[in-house]
Formats: C-alpha cells, structure tokens, sequence
C-alpha cells in the first residue's frame, strides 16, 4: 500500500456529501452577498444569522437520531412547545430570566428524553413514537399559549440579536467603543451562541462510547450488540440530545420574536427542513453516515436559498415550487459518485 | 496468567421446539488450543454463544475454577476473560478500523475517546497479526472480508482473552494471514490461554489442535487427544455413518470446445489480462491466493463490473453480459452464488419459497401474475433436487441451518436453468456432509452439460473436483493444471508465481514452495 491519506483526506473520502455542502454553502452565499445591495455589510449578516438560528439547532437535533438509522419527527413541535415556555418564563430579574433560559431547555431534554424511553423501553419505531410524542407537545404548547403572544425581556431580545457591540453596549460589561475591542465588534452574537453549541456540544459528544454507538447502531446494530457496546443508553442520548437542540432553538425563536406561538404548520414545515438539511449536510438517511456540523452547514444552504427569493423578487407564491427542485437538485449532487463506481456491487452494501 | 478450566455441565437449550444442545458436558482448559467438530446443526454455534454470553441455557450450569458464572450478555463474558470472534462479523461498517478495535472500550482522556492513543493501539495489535498494511484510519467497509477478519482478530486480541473461541475465523483469510493466526495461537498458548477453535478444515485442526471435541446432533460425543483418532474415525464420530469417497470419480474425456472464453479481461487494478475458456460438461477450478482477482473475474463475466476490457466470447457470441439480469436470462444464461450468502446470495427475512423463486418468476408467471401452482411446483422440486431439509417452504430462510441456505442459494440458481454456473466459493462455513452433497451435484450438472467456474479457497476441492484449474496470480491466470498435473504442491507453487513446470515434477521445488507457505 501507499503512502498512507491523511485523516482529513480520508474523511471527505468517507463522507464526500459534507465537503461537497460547505463548498456549495460558501459559493451560494458569496454570490448572493454580491447581487444584494448591501452585501458584506453586518447588518445583511446579522439578520441572515438570525433567521438561521432556528433551523439550525433543527437540524442538528434532527442529525442524532438519523445518525442511528431513526427519524424524529416531534423536533419542530419540541421546538414550539419550548418557545411557548420561554415567552412565559424569560422575562423578570436576572436571576428569573437564567432561570427561565434553564427550565425552557431542561424542558425540551426532558421531552427529548421521554421520547427515547419510549423508543427504547416501550420498543416502538422512532417515526411512529416521535409522531404520537409531537402532537403531544403541541397540544402542551397549546394549552400553554392558545393564542400568539407573551413576552421576552427586551434586553436579552435585543442583545441576542444583533452583534457583539450592541451585547456589550446594552449591559455596559466595559467601553463597548475600545479600541481592541473593535475587531470583533461585528461578530453577530447567534452566530457565535451557535458555533459554541454545535462545536462545544457536537465535537465532545462524538467522541464519547455513547456518540460513537449512535453511529455504531445506524451502521450495524447487531454488530454493535455483538460488541457489546451500550445500545439502550445512545438510544435514548440521542433523543434526548435531539430534544435539548430542538429547546435551544426554541428558546432563540422566543428570543428572537419576543412571543410564543403554537404555530402547528410552523412545526411541520421546521420537521420537514430539518430532515431536508440533513440530508444536504451529508448525512446517510440509512445511519452511521455524517454529523451535526454538516447539518449545520445543510440548514445554511436552506436558509441562503430562501434569502434569493428576496433579491431576486420571485413571486412568493413559487418558493415552494422553487425550493423543491432546489432541493432534490442539492440531494442529487451525492449521487454523482455512485455512477463512478465500476463494482455495482458496492453501491448495495 | 493464572490457570483457569471452564466446565459446562448439563447444558440444554432449545429453540422453538428445537433441540439445539442437550445435557451437553464440556469443559476446556487454559494453555491449550480444543478445537470442536461436527456438522452444521451439531450446536457448535449455540455452544460458544452460551460461552460468550450471547446466549443464556435453558438449563444447566457454567464455572470458571469451580465458581459457577452466568452471563447476561457479550460484555460480561469478555469481562470475564472470554472473547469470541465470530463468524458472522461483528465490525461496524462505517466506523474506522481504529475505533472498531478499541469500539466498546477505548482509551480515554478527560472522559473523551483519545483518538491518537487510540490509533496507536491499534497500529499496536495491527502490527502483532503482521497487518501492518492495513490503515487504521480507512473504514472497515473499504477493506476486503479477509482484512476484516484480521481486523477482528485484532479487537478480539484486544480484550486481553483468557480464552478466545474463533468460530470459522481462517475461513475468509489469505494463506499467508491463516500462518499468522496460526502463530497468535501458538503464541497465547504458550501464555496460557484456552483457545477453542472450529473450523471445517480437518488439515488445520490436526495441526494446529492438541484436543478435539466431537458433537452431533446437539450432544457431545467424545473428546480426544490429538492423533488418538484417524480421521475416518473423527468423520465417522461427526456424521454417525459410513462416509464413502469424499470426491465423486472424475469422468474421462477429451476436453471440450470452449463454451465461455475470455481473453485479455482487463478491469481497474485487480484483473490484468485473464484469459480462461470453459468447455460445456467441465468443472474448470480457480485457484491462487485470495485477493489475486478470482471474485472480480466471477463479477465481470456475471455483469456487475463496469469499465471492463477485453473479450468474452459466450456461445460464440461476443461480449460480456451488462447486468446480472442480462446475464441470467436470453441466450446467455449465467448463474451465479455470491461470495456471501447472507447479503448477496439471499433475503433472510423472506421465505424459502420466495428466496427460491427470485431468480425465476418469468417461468412460474403468466403475463405479470406469478401462477401460484406453478410457482408451488417449482420450489418443490428445487427443495428435492438438493435435498434441502426444511420444514415449511413458507418459514424464514434465516432459520435454515449454513449448509442448508447456500442449497437454497444452489437451488435457486438452478430452477433459472443455467447453463454456465459461477461458484464463488460456495463451501465456506458448510459441513461435511453438505460439502460432499455439493461436489456430487456439481459433477451432475456438469454431466448435464454445464459450464462450471469454481473458486474455492481449499486446494483439497480444487484437486479433489475439478476438471482442470486456473491458478491466478496478480489479476490473471498464470497457470492452468489438467488432469494428474492437480496436484496441492502445484497449485501452491503457481499460487506464488514459481515455475510451475519445474514445480509439478520435481519434488526440491515443492519443498521450497511448502517451505514458502510455512506448512
């Protein structure tokens, strides 16, 4: 044998899907900073950021459970639910609003986790349970708010969405107008809130006996019975790491509207772009396949498509339409590898 | 490491109704290497899974020295010091083949998996089954099946085993890696640890063994020190009955005219020239080391490779078949059982009967209705043709014994009416008695007229069926043996590229091409 690839080259080998997302991520993007009439300005930034947020933490809760080989169909209604709580509960003192951030987040674990008890106790397919657990939690988000409304401190509303400066200004931590500080100055806080997670959370997670049996089993589960590796306990960590990312986004989107809303389409539509995102990030439907990150960059690609239809004034009533083609065209491009496979064997095993 | 003795006493387990083991005493030792015989269905299997944990007895007892254990699951028998490497792989496909080999307990810095170290283990263990060309970054699914059984081998070493049971586990590898093993078990011996050892290749266990444990039909019949039984008398043991010749006679006959003929088949990197012709009526054997292109050379000529070069000439007709459903239908007629038969030789959740029909319901339907009479018919008569014992043709193939789901993989290729059969290894993991089945039926259907291309890791079958054998070597057929040139000493000195002319008659040459293989 050669010399041997290194593990960055073998791992875009293994996994062509994630490159062939960031590469079309940062060419979508690039061109649509040059067409819009204030491209690579903060502001364009900062509230493209903003309308990701959401889908991103999506379809990172929704990359667990596929990983295994599963779906989760109940994430855009964990979502909700947890928006419905933060519109009550993040508001008051300092001391209420840590505490309200807290509860809205345990609360989707904690959902998350009751998922994969039932997944793994009550022996049921992932689909199936999720789908029954997802109107549960949207007739809890109902009961909750049954009608839009609520609200969020303005404060964190305001910081929490916009850029460093506007974060350090609004609770006066320092001179927000120091030199040194300028450099960073622009950096949009969600989009550092959600780097931190995805790479705080994501990375560690992966490398622990209970992430690397999440891919174990969307691989080959009796294989990973057979080595004895810890099923039932990724089962349910993947369901419940999916509910904390589903809460995460819950929790920004009240941020963000300062409301909650038991949106039921909202929740379908936020289910579906996330399982599409997935798919983009370079994730295998079948398990074993793929990760978070790349889910992240997928949800990207969702969003900069949508942002098109702005610039380029397309009849609103076409986005669907538009969006599916899209869609399956992005899908499509990881198929390009199979017709180079001269054993078709290898494309069934 | 401390002495240790596993007893078995009493032990039964049933599935369904089914007498897998009954009151079946058994015990091994450490510092020796016991191997265990029978035919498929003895219980060997269901032996090692009550020892490694995957399977709990209905009854009976299990002590380590004395102290009774039970265990609950594959993680707890490991902890005790039993690890089982098992004919069904037990790898993670899409993991890499370092995190396979530490996967359920791997090195760990602040509570994270220290991937380097990780890495270096492997490289570590790798290196002890002399598998240092296999990449511990690559993942397990872009290794060849004998590379993965090293790479078992590895996370079994891994365990630190105070007995390692290996069910089969020479079975895919490549002669060379088979010495290796050899030499692991040799080793652990000397390091007191029990090795418990199944294989189907009589030669291995005589030398490898130091004890033999005979079972049939769910009960242990007898254990014997190594040379304590001719192997007649362990053939005997294994089947109950009088086996007769194991080869069927081969008929003599003037070599046929080519009926499938290849030349210059060229494909990537791994066929480089083949060019072979197979007569109507002749067994034509492949031999060679694995990996030196036989399995791509059965894949092209069944259409599953794309990009090939070079001619195939089928019935004086050119050109190679697009697509296995090109191949097995229209004039050219091709069958062909896959290296696995779990994934590409059957549908294990489906039935027999299904499993039989797939290949041919253009002969059992009328227009695109499959004619229920015609397909019962059918499958009836594919059952009896090769005596495959079933129960009900609509139960599960999976619960069909190893021997018995590759009659039905036979089976299903015959009621397409083939007239060239690629075998692609077809005895591997099958008993005795299915074996002899087999070659008896292979030389019917090449009395029939068949075109037969057999490759086979066991030179004894090669020798023992073929009309005529191809020896490959670097992706093309460097050798062709007929008739008294089949000889082990041959195909191994062709398998290693020597002379063979010098090899096949002077007896100095096979000795070094022994010596080469370690034998």
């Amino acid at each position: 044998m050669n010399a041997r690839p290194s593990p960055v080259l073998a791992g875009v080998r293994h996994n062509p899907g994630f490159a062939i997302a960031l590469v079309l991520f940062g060419a979508l993007y690039l061109v649509y900073n040059m067409m819009h009439p204030r491209g690579f300005s903060g502001a364009v930034l900062i509230q493209n950021v903003n309308e990701s947020v959401a889908i991103v933490f999506l379809a990172m809760a929704q990359t667990v459970p596929v990983l295994m080989g599963g779906l989760d169909l109940s994430v855009g209604a964990i979502m909700t639910l947890t928006n419905c709580i933060a519109s009550e509960l993040v508001i008051g003192t300092p001391g209420q609003i840590a505490f309200g951030m807290a509860a809205t987040l345990a609360s989707g674990t904690a959902f998350g986790l009751m998922n994969g008890l039932i997944v793994v106790y009550g022996r049921l397919q992932p689909i199936i349970a999720t789908l029954a657990t997802g109107a549960i939690a949207m007739g809890l988000a109902l009961f909750i708010r049954p009608k839009p409304g609520g609200r969020v401190d303005d404060d964190i509303s305001w910081a929490l969405t916009n850029d460093l400066y506007e974060l350090v200004a609004t609770y006066g931590w320092f001179d927000a107008d120091a030199g040194w500080f300028q450099p960073v100055a622009w950096i949009p806080v969600p989009l550092i809130i959600l780097v931190v997670i995805a790479f705080g959370v994501w990375l560690p997670f992966r490398r622990t006996v209970t992430g690397r049996t999440i891919y174990a089993i969307g691989s080959a589960e009796g294989a990973a019975f057979m080595s004895g590796l810890p099923i039932e306990r990724a089962k349910i960590a993947a369901f419940t790491l999916a509910g904390f990312f589903a809460s995460c986004g819950g929790l920004y989107l009240a941020i963000q509207t300062s409301s909650g809303n038991a949106d039921i389409t909202q929740a379908g539509a936020y289910t579906l772009n996330s399982i599409a995102a997935v798919v983009i990030g370079g994730t295998s439907l079948l398990g074993g396949v793929g990760g978070a990150i790349g889910s992240l960059v997928g949800a990207l690609i969702l969003r900069v498509i949508s942002f098109y239809f702005r610039i380029l004034s397309i009849d609103p009533l076409l986005q669907p339409l538009v969006e599916g083609v899209v869609l399956l065209t992005a899908v499509s491009l990881g198929v390009f590898r199979t017709l180079q496979v001269k054993n078709r064997l290898d494309l069934f095993r | 490491m401390t002495a240790l003795t596993i007893q078995l006493s009493g032990v039964s387990k049933h599935f369904a109704g089914i007498r897998a083991l009954e009151g079946v005493d058994f015990a091994c030792h450490s510092g020796s290497i016991h191997a265990i015989l029978g035919e498929n269905g003895a219980g060997k299997s269901t032996l090692i899974k009550i020892m490694s944990g995957v399977l709990q007895p209905d009854s009976g007892t299990m002590a380590i020295n004395g102290a009774p254990v039970r265990f609950a699951s594959p993680t707890e028998a490991a902890a005790a010091g039993i690890v089982c490497i098992f004919q069904e792989l037990s790898l993670i496909p899409d993991l890499s083949v370092a995190d396979n080999i530490s996967l359920a307990t791997p090195p760990r810095r602040f509570g994270l998996i220290d991937r380097r170290a990780q890495r270096r283990r492997a490289e570590e263990l790798l290196a002890r089954i002399k598998c240092e060309d296999v990449d511990p970054n690559a993942t397990v699914r872009e290794l060849s099946l004998s590379r993965r059984q090293m790479v078992e081998i590895a996370k079994a070493l891994g365990k630190e085993p105070r007995v390692l049971i290996l069910d089969e586990a020479t079975s895919a590898l490549t002669s060379r890696d088979v010495e290796t093993v050899y030499h692991l078990l040799v080793e652990l011996k000397e390091q007191n640890v029990a090795s418990l050892f199944i294989s189907h290749r009589m030669q291995e266990v005589k030398r490898l063994c130091d004890t033999l444990s005979v079972f049939r039909n769910g009960q242990h019949v007898e254990t014997f020190a190594r040379g304590a039984r001719s192997d007649g008398e362990i053939v005997r043991l294994m089947v109950g009955r009088e086996v007769d010749a194991q080869f069927p006679p081969k008929p003599e006959r003037p070599r046929r005219p080519a009926h499938l003929s290849i030349r210059d088949l060229s494909w990537e990197n791994r066929l480089n020239g083949v060019s072979l012709d197979i007569g109507k009526g002749e067994i034509v054997g492949l031999g060679g080391l694995d990996g030196q292109g036989q399995k791509e050379l059965l894949l092209a000529l069944f259409g599953v490779l794309r990009g090939l070069r070079g001619s195939v000439t089928l019935a004086g007709r050119p050109g190679a078949p697009a697509s296995p459903a090109q191949a097995k239908t229209g004039a050219m007629r091709i069958a062909l059982v896959p290296e696995d038969r779990k994934t590409e030789g059957l549908m294990l959740p489906m039935s027999i009967a299904d499993n039989l029909l797939v290949g041919c319901y253009d002969r059992v339907s009328n227009g695109p209705f499959i004619d229920q009479a015609r397909a019962r018919q059918a499958v009836a008569e594919g059952i009896a043709k090769l005596g495959i014992k079933v129960g009900r043709p609509e139960d599960a193939v999976a619960t069909l014994s190893g021997g018995n789901q590759q009659k039905v993989v036979i089976a299903k290729w015959l009621m397409t009416d083939p007239q060239v059969i690629l075998l692609n290894d077809p005895t591997r993991g099958i008993d005795v008695g299915t074996k002899q089945e087999l070659y008896r039926l292979m030389r019917e259907l090449a009395d029939e007229g068949k075109a037969i291309l057999f490759y086979s890791t066991d030179y004894a079958e090669l020798i023992g069926c073929c009309d005529r054998v191809a020896v490959m070597y670097g992706g093309a057929v460097i050798a062709e043996l007929e008739g008294e040139a089949i000889s082990e000493e041959a195909i191994v000195a062709a398998s290693l590229n020597v002379d063979t002319r010098t090899a096949a008659h002077d007896a100095p040459v096979g000795a070094v091409a022994a010596a080469a293989v370690g034998a």
